[in-house]
């Protein structure tokens, strides 16, 4: 845009424009719906094979839903979506509710305390998945070694798949509550004071309201992530706990079974849901811009 | 009373931040300097020095580096057209291709088992037009495919992004100044969205260095990364000062490479303000 207005500019290149242009925007239209096919050929593969009735992925046998009927009537992939969903949702509202916190503390601190407590928030967001996965899964290895002796064991399984999950997504509603706060009118908070309101409902009466699309947002970002998550979960479960990805990685190494890609599609299609209904853009932004600033 | 408030604000996430991130990272380093006794070594850094793993971490850096190479030289014309699309559904387009970055790669990597199989969609298509068959699948060309296929939106955004901040004055400066298309973009364009292009290569390298997922499916169990040695110390083998050791290692490369972003960065920041 910003070289065409240029071109504008100047008569002499405004000829070169005219025949430039045309070639050019093909190309990138054909170069547009190539990356668009690369990215999403394959997940559309995946879904029409949740409905070929043949089990071999081989043949086309025509269509069919057996496979999600038998997803549903699987005990261990209910389970697992049971998990899933549970965890997602508590991980999800603590983040949120921790973030919360954390934004307006931090927001009171000076400038390099601050800097120093964010930056140790935003390491799970940073480091690799797998690290953090695997400090994790130490710390409760180690916590059990050290209660082990007053007779106390640490069972891996909900509790620290749990906490796993609100860990990695603090430094994501710290990201999308605190831009909102910065940008909040101190001074009507402090009139709600003058005028006898009490802190917390000073807060909830005229902080809140501002900041709630970006707490919304965070908790959206927050549940998205838990219920995408698999390497974290990896590590910090326990045999006999699953959620949906750990059970398809389970299921995927010992041969893929149709009811994984009913499954599959059916946890692509609500995250989509999710994604489109909640806007996509600004949290993003912020993710990367934070990125970026790092 | 002001205290006991500050602290009840401040206690639950600093409490938090302080046993679930920092000091985990305090346990991996005790755990990769220590034997099972609790006596201090290096024995478990110097597990990396053998062949296999030697192997496994080289050609993780080699597919990683060739996957961020990719990305950038995909993602940077993408992004430069999705800058200068000018229709009304901007905004749905854009996010059509940053989308995928959100879904799960477990399963987007599934798909390209599917594709790639000896039997699979795309060796099905090449026999139906009587074309040579791809055998692939348990390659690291597989993999190399994965990871390119996986984090392209994570070069896509912050490129993306930082186009969009780029001072539409300063390009049509240069153009006016005398600058050609190729010169506006070497020396104007890309420079400024080097924080950008920073950023991009870091969300593809460091998660493609340590990737398991993408080589157990793509890889079978024939070709190895440092992700898949590591992992498998923890869960098949259970010696967790040596994954720890081997994590260590690992943690120098991803810490190098944040580092260099960092660096790249502050150079930027002292280029902006200098214009």
């Amino acid at each position: 845009m910003q070289e065409e207005k240029a071109f504008a500019k100047t008569g002499a290149c405004a000829v070169r424009k005219t025949e430039g242009i045309p070639l050019r925007k093909i190309l990138s239209r054909i170069y547009l719906i190539f990356i668009f096919i690369l990215l999403y050929a394959p997940i559309a593969v995946l879904i029409v094979f949740s409905f070929n009735s043949s089990r071999t992925r081989a043949k086309w046998g025509g269509w069919t839903l057996q496979w999600y009927v038998r997803m549903f009537q699987d005990a261990a992939i209910m389970a697992a979506l049971r998990n899933t969903l549970i965890i997602a949702l508590l991980s999800a509202l603590i983040a949120t509710l921790l973030g919360l916190m954390a934004s307006v503390s931090l927001l009171n601190m000076k400038h390099k305390k601050r800097s120093v407590v964010l930056s140790l928030i935003d390491i799970p967001m940073l480091n690799a998945e797998i690290v953090t996965g695997i400090c994790l899964m130490l710390i409760f290895i180690a916590l059990g070694q050290f209660l082990s002796r007053w007779g106390y064991t640490i069972e891996f399984g909900f509790a620290t798949v749990l906490i796993g999950h609100i860990t990695f997504n603090l430094p994501y509603t710290v990201l999308s509550i605190m831009p909102k706060l910065r940008q909040i009118n101190t001074s009507t908070y402090e009139a709600a004071l003058d005028l006898g309101a009490s802190r917390w409902l000073a807060f909830r009466k005229v902080i809140l309201p501002d900041i709630l699309p970006g707490v919304l947002s965070g908790f959206m970002l927050a549940f998205t992530l838990s219920l995408d998550d698999f390497v974290i979960t990896h590590f910090t479960k326990g045999p006999g706990f699953d959620t949906i990805s750990t059970k398809v990685y389970t299921e995927v190494r010992k041969g893929i079974k149709p009811e994984m890609y009913a499954l599959s599609t059916l946890l692509f299609v609500s995250i989509l849901l999710i994604l489109l209904i909640f806007g996509r853009g600004p949290k993003k932004k912020a993710a990367s811009e934070h990125l970026s600033r790092v | 009373m002001k205290n006991f408030r500050r602290l009840w604000l401040d206690g639950p996430y600093l409490l938090w931040t302080a046993a679930f991130i920092v000091i985990p990272l305090f346990t991996i380093v005790y755990y990769g300097l220590t034997d099972k006794t609790g006596a201090f070594t290096w024995d478990n850094i110097l597990a990396m020095g053998t062949l296999e793993r030697m192997k496994a971490l080289i050609l993780s850096l080699v597919l990683s580096l060739i996957a961020t190479a990719v990305c950038l030289v995909m993602a940077y014309p993408l992004a430069l057209i999705l800058t200068n699309l000018k229709s009304g559904a901007t905004g749905f387009i854009v996010s059509i291709f940053i989308i995928p970055m959100w879904m799960n790669s477990l399963l987007r990597i599934l798909a390209w088992q599917t594709l790639l199989e000896r039997n699979g969609v795309i060796n099905q298509i090449l026999q139906a037009m009587h074309l040579p068959k791809l055998y692939i699948i348990n390659t690291p060309y597989a993999i190399a495919l994965g990871m390119i296929y996986d984090f392209l939106p994570f070069m896509i955004l912050p490129i993306y992004n930082s186009l969009l901040k780029l001072d539409p004055n300063v390009v049509n400066a240069a153009y006016d100044l005398g600058a050609n298309r190729f010169q506006t973009f070497w020396k104007v364009i890309f420079p400024l969205t080097l924080p950008g292009v920073i950023s991009g290569i870091t969300m593809v390298f460091v998660p493609a260095l340590t990737t398991f997922v993408i080589s157990a499916f793509l890889g079978g169990s024939k070709v190895l990364l440092i992700g898949n040695v590591i992992e498998q110390q923890f869960t098949q083998v259970g010696d967790w000062n040596i994954g720890s050791g081997l994590s260590l290692v690992l943690m120098v490369f991803i810490l190098i490479s944040m580092a260099v972003m960092q660096h790249y960065d502050k150079d930027i920041a002292e280029n902006k303000t200098a214009l």
